[in-house]
């Protein structure tokens, strides 16, 4: 079987992809993209804990689905926003989104 | 009603009046002056009930009506007020009742009641008269109705009040009150015209000299009480309390008088100032700026007379401690004070032109015979006077305001620029005005007292023949001479107003006065006349027998002891025969030729001494300078300068420098840095880091993003390497 510290180690670069997608990408759906990854790879390591540690509890399983249903409410909202924005600026570069600075 | 309730009510329905007039009816001036006389009329119904019932009732000397009401709680006691009538009283009542009614009535035809107002009348001011236009066109000048006509008759309702308050008092305290109340109406009506200056000094004047006597008089009220314990009459002259008074000796023992003596001085020092008796009399002269009425009432008939009542009242006091006929020195002193102020007075009133300032001075002159009188021990002698002086006084008074009144008319109808106040002015008013000049001369004749008819004969030769029969010697000749010089005076007053031909245009024009003013005259000059009836001692030759001696029998039945009645002797009567018939013939002869504008034949005849009097002795230009302008350079160079200015001012000021610079410390020193700085820290502060982090706030995201990172990273290994290192 493989041990947990596989998963761990898989749901650790999975989350460094998406942590550097998220702050190195300039478009804003390679952003948003980059989150999905970071939010998966909390759920990698929310399944690996539960079948590792308390296989009898589904609280593992529950939060994982949490975080999906929370991920797929994020994108919507998200690019929801990033449309309404490249209407309005016809663009999806992350940098160019500064209206929020003082 | 009980004769002792009806004596508690007396003095209200004055006050009452002048309540409602102040309060109410002031503008309505039929209506105000009904109030008054009404009120008058009621208190003159209830006094002549307790008169009448006083007189049929036996032994009211020793049983007098007294009720009395706990009014002051002292420690365990009460201070007590109430109301007593025993015959001074209630004799004295009958002539105030008597004369206020009169007054109030002569007022309403004094201040034109019914008369059109007045062209130019300023409220303050006499009246000046009003312009109509008669049915053939002609414009005439008639005498208009005084402005503050309900004012008037709301403060002589005042005064009554005081008189009827201090006459039916049992006690000094409520007398005092009266007596008081009696000064600040005598001040309010002196004052009545008050935008005339010499009417404004001459209330000053009053109000201020007769202080100087009431603040020695409550003085003596309060020795008085500090020494038995109660103020009221039958307290006071109980025997024994008189003796333990006469036998204590005063107070430090003040010129070895006893207590009773420096009581009894304090208290004439009281009537010195409201009597107006030398040395305090300057007032009453110059109170004659007040309508006449006023004069009439205030300054002859009533308030002059409180300080002789009192007297009086007091006299057991004065003369307690005297034994086998020896005048105690209270008694003494009450009798060279009255003597001197007899002759002094009536020496005055031979140069005066004023016809009010004569009566003026005839008054003082004629209270210091009744302070003589008492001085003496002539007890029945000087309330006799007292009463008879108070109506004859008082007619006189309102015949001199009818005769000011009459001549004015005629000074409005001319036109003519004459004081209607000067007799040299008048003359041969006899024929314009009948009853003013018949009421005149009997009130002129019983204040020179004419023998036999007259009220003022019995009364000042009693006190003659008392004086002559206790071998005073001086006080006899030179009240006889002050006789004398009344006589002549008064007859000079007479004959210069009435007889010969008219000086003047406006005495020409002069003209009766209405039925209201004539009326008073009328009923007083009955009993100008008839009151001396009253008291004829009995040893008088032939008529003597015919009249008991009611006045002697009533009034002495007041003292403990009642006073022996003189037997007869034939000097007094024939020096007070020769001084007033004398006196009225010289003045007739002297005066009957006066020509308009012909000096004062006094003034050939006596010289430098009729300046002298004319000048009143200079006793204003003393006082003058010796009071009044010392007091003016204390006040302003002292008081006002070092005092105020100096003194207090410097104090004042010293503590606002003080307060300021306290204050400009703490401004500097503590609220500017402290205080503001905080605030102003606070603000900056908050505004400058603000400033300072700002830059962070990029609105990039990914920016964002890192910095938390960064954080948690920090965070992280916070944790970690705080936790590795436990």
């Amino acid at each position: 079987m493989i041990p947990l510290s596989w998963y761990l180690v898989f749901a650790a670069l999975l989350f460094c992809i998406g942590l550097y997608g998220v702050l190195a990408r300039k478009n804003a759906i390679g952003i948003l993209l980059g989150i999905e990854l970071m939010l998966n790879a909390v759920n990698v390591n929310l399944i690996a804990f539960w079948r590792y540690r308390s296989p009898g509890g589904i609280a593992g399983q529950a939060f994982a689905i949490i975080v999906f249903a929370v991920a797929a409410a994020e994108v919507a909202v998200g690019l929801a926003l990033i449309i309404s924005i490249y209407r309005r600026r016809s663009s999806v570069v992350a940098n160019d989104m500064n209206m929020m600075k003082w | 009603m009980s004769t002792e309730l009806m004596i508690w009510l007396l003095p209200l329905p004055p006050l009452l009046a002048f309540f409602l007039i102040v309060l109410f009816t002031n503008r309505y001036k039929a209506l105000s002056h009904s109030l008054a006389v009404g009120a008058a009329l009621l208190s003159w119904l209830g006094s002549m009930v307790v008169f009448f019932r006083a007189i049929s009732t036996e032994h009211l000397g020793t049983h007098p009506f007294e009720s009395v009401l706990n009014w002051l709680p002292t420690g365990n006691n009460w201070f007590q007020i109430g109301i007593r009538i025993d015959p001074l009283s209630a004799a004295t009542l009958f002539f105030v009742a008597w004369t206020v009614l009169m007054i109030f009535i002569y007022s309403v035809g004094y201040h034109n009641y019914g008369q059109p107002a007045g062209d130019h009348d300023k409220k303050g001011l006499q009246p000046h008269g009003a312009t109509i236009t008669d049915e053939h066109g002609h414009r005439h000048v008639v005498p208009s109705i005084e402005p503050m006509y309900s004012r008037f008759f709301a403060f002589i309702g005042l005064f009554a009040f005081g008189m009827y308050t201090l006459v039916v008092s049992n006690n000094l305290l409520t007398l005092f009150v009266g007596w008081e109340i009696m000064g600040l109406c005598s001040y309010l009506l002196i004052g009545f015209w008050y935008q005339k200056p010499t009417a404004r000094a001459a209330m000053i004047k009053a109000f201020i000299t007769t202080r100087v006597g009431d603040v020695f008089m409550l003085l003596g009220i309060a020795y008085l009480y500090s020494s038995i314990g109660s103020l009221s009459y039958s307290d006071i002259f109980k025997p024994e309390t008189l003796q333990t008074l006469a036998s204590t000796p005063a107070i430090g023992g003040f010129l070895g008088l006893s207590a009773a003596g420096m009581i009894g001085i304090l208290l004439f020092i009281g009537t010195i100032g409201k009597s107006a008796q030398w040395p305090l009399h300057v007032w009453l002269p110059d109170a004659m700026e007040g309508p006449t009425p006023v004069s009439a009432m205030i300054h002859a008939a009533t308030m002059v007379s409180a300080g002789v009542y009192m007297v009086i009242r007091m006299f057991p006091l004065l003369q307690a401690g005297s034994e086998g006929g020896h005048l105690t020195p209270a008694m003494s002193l009450l009798a060279v004070i009255g003597t001197f102020t007899a002759i002094f007075a009536a020496t005055i009133a031979l140069a005066q032109n004023d016809i009010k300032r004569v009566l003026a001075y005839s008054t003082i002159s004629q209270l210091g015979y009744m302070i003589a009188a008492l001085g003496i021990g002539a007890y029945v002698a000087a309330a006799f006077h007292l009463f008879t002086h108070a109506f004859f006084k008082a007619l006189l008074f309102l015949g001199s305001g009818s005769v000011i009144h009459g001549v004015e008319h005629g000074v409005l109808h001319t036109g003519e620029k004459v004081d209607p106040q000067d007799m040299f002015n008048m003359g041969g008013l006899r024929k314009k005005m009948p009853i003013t000049f018949w009421t005149f001369l009997i009130g002129g004749f019983a204040l020179s007292g004419f023998p036999l008819i007259t009220a003022g004969f019995w009364s000042k030769d009693e006190i003659l023949a008392d004086a002559f029969a206790n071998g005073h010697w001086v006080v006899f000749v030179t009240l006889a001479l002050a006789a004398f010089i009344t006589a002549f005076y008064t007859m000079r007053q007479i004959t210069l107003t009435f007889l010969g031909e008219p000086r003047s245009d406006s005495a020409h024009h002069a003209q009766e006065t209405p039925w209201t003013m004539t009326l008073p005259l009328v009923v007083l000059a009955i009993f100008a006349i008839s009151l001396g009836w009253a008291g004829i001692a009995e040893s008088f030759p032939v008529i003597g027998n015919l009249i008991p001696n009611f006045v002697h029998e009533f009034v002495g039945g007041t003292l403990i002891e009642m006073p022996e009645a003189l037997p007869f002797t034939v000097i007094p009567l024939l020096v007070s025969v020769v001084a007033a018939l004398g006196g009225l013939t010289l003045g007739w002869l002297v005066y009957r030729n006066q020509k308009a504008g012909a000096e004062d034949p006094l003034k050939a005849t006596l010289g430098p001494v009729h300046t002298l009097l004319k000048n009143k002795y200079y006793f204003d230009e003393i006082y003058d300078t010796v009071f009044v302008r010392p007091a003016y350079w204390l006040a302003d160079n002292f008081t006002n300068q070092i005092l105020d200015r100096g003194i207090i001012d410097g104090i004042l000021h010293f503590i606002a420098r003080v307060a300021s610079n306290v204050g400009t410390i703490f401004r500097n020193y503590f609220d500017k840095p402290v205080v503001n700085g905080f605030g102003d820290f606070v603000g900056e502060g908050v505004k400058r880091v603000g400033r300072t982090i700002k830059v962070i706030q990029t609105g990039k995201v990914q920016q964002y993003l890192l910095m938390a990172l960064v954080l948690v990273f920090g965070a992280m290994f916070y944790f970690v390497f705080s936790f590795f290192g436990h």
